[in-house]
């Protein structure tokens, strides 16, 4: 009795630049979804401005101020590692230090967000 | 006997099926690529103010309505700045998502699909987007009714 193969799921383990690339794509989807709707909502300043003022007013509370901290934290990321990978590609020296720069991405983009969440958050909970 | 020549490997006709650039497509993969990095690199300044302005500096998220967006938009640099954040940022995310599609629908039909509606999202937003840039009112008369602000003169 001859037994099919069935291949195993392969798991290509590309260390830190593999999930860096990981990373990167699942952000560019975000924000190019987000881009969709943020055209749109900013389109209803033409429908008249108590529309734009009511839906801008629905995204006030503190469950959509997550959701912009979440928002910034992909753009700030996929801005940061968009600037390594062309690093990677044009600096003579960038693939031998591409995974220093990951670090130093990763470590810009903590900075980055603690100092905006601190801030973000007060004028959410209006302090 | 004469000495055989050995061709150079991709010399002479390559078979269509192995060649690794078809005439049609040109170099667009390249100009592809570079637009990647070039609009890239100009949006990380365009976003970056766009973000710092509207959320960080005063009352942050808090303070927009559509007053706001008015004032922003009294400045043509304003205009010329979200115009050209619109354009690149769309297109940069349409290749984006076009090679994500190249990567995993297999079958050539599902690949059209996914493109034809990522294309024409990208046209109506894209248009949109530019209209409502230019053809912004900031003291809109709607039914009759004149928008009430302290920037619109009563007449
Ligand atoms: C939560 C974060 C964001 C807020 C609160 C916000 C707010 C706004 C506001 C109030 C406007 C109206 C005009 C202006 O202020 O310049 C606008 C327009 C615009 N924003 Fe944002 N924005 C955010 C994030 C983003 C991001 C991440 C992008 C880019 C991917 C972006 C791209 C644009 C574009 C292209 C326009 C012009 C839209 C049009 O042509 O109708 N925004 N945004
Ligand atoms: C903030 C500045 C930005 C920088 C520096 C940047 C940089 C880059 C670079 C260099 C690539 C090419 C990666 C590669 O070829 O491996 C890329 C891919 C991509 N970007 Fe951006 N980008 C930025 C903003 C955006 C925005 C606003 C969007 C969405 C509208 C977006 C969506 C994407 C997508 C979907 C991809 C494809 C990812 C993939 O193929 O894995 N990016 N970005």
């Amino acid at each position: 009795m001859s037994k099919t193969l069935v291949p195993a799921g392969t798991l290509y383990r590309g260390r830190e630049g593999q999930w860096s690339w990981v990373a990167h794509r699942i952000t560019g989807v975000v924000i190019f979804f987000f881009l969709l709707v943020h055209v749109l909502d900013t389109s209803l300043v033409r429908v008249s401005p108590e529309a734009y003022d009511a839906v801008i007013a629905s995204y006030k509370n503190p469950i959509m101020g997550l959701g912009e901290l979440g928002l910034v934290a992909a753009i700030v990321f996929h801005a940061f590692n968009g600037i390594r990978v062309i690093l990677v590609d044009f600096w003579k020296k960038g693939p031998r230090y591409h995974r220093q720069m990951l670090w130093s991405v990763v470590g810009l983009w903590a900075v980055v967000m603690i100092a905006f969440s601190i801030r973000h958050l007060m004028h959410v909970f209006g302090g | 006997m004469a000495t055989p020549t050995i061709e150079s490997p991709r010399s002479g006709r390559v078979s269509p099926g192995y060649s690794r650039s078809s005439a049609s497509r040109g170099n667009f993969e390249m100009i592809a690529w570079l637009f990647m990095r070039l609009s890239g690199a100009l949006l990380v300044v365009l976003i970056f103010v766009h973000l710092y302005v509207n959320l960080v500096t005063g009352d942050g998220i808090s303070a927009i309505d559509f007053g706001f967006v008015a004032g922003k938009w009294a400045d043509p640099l304003w205009q010329i700045w979200d115009l050209t954040m619109l354009w690149l940022a769309m297109l940069h995310g349409t290749n984006g998502i076009r090679v994500i599609i190249n990567d995993y629908a297999e079958k050539n039909s599902t690949r059209m699909w996914l493109k034809g509606v990522l294309y024409t999202s990208t046209v109506v937003i894209v248009v949109l987007g530019t209209l409502v840039i230019f053809t912004f009112d900031p003291c809109p008369v709607i039914d009759g009714v004149a928008h009430v602000a302290d920037y619109c003169s009563a007449t």
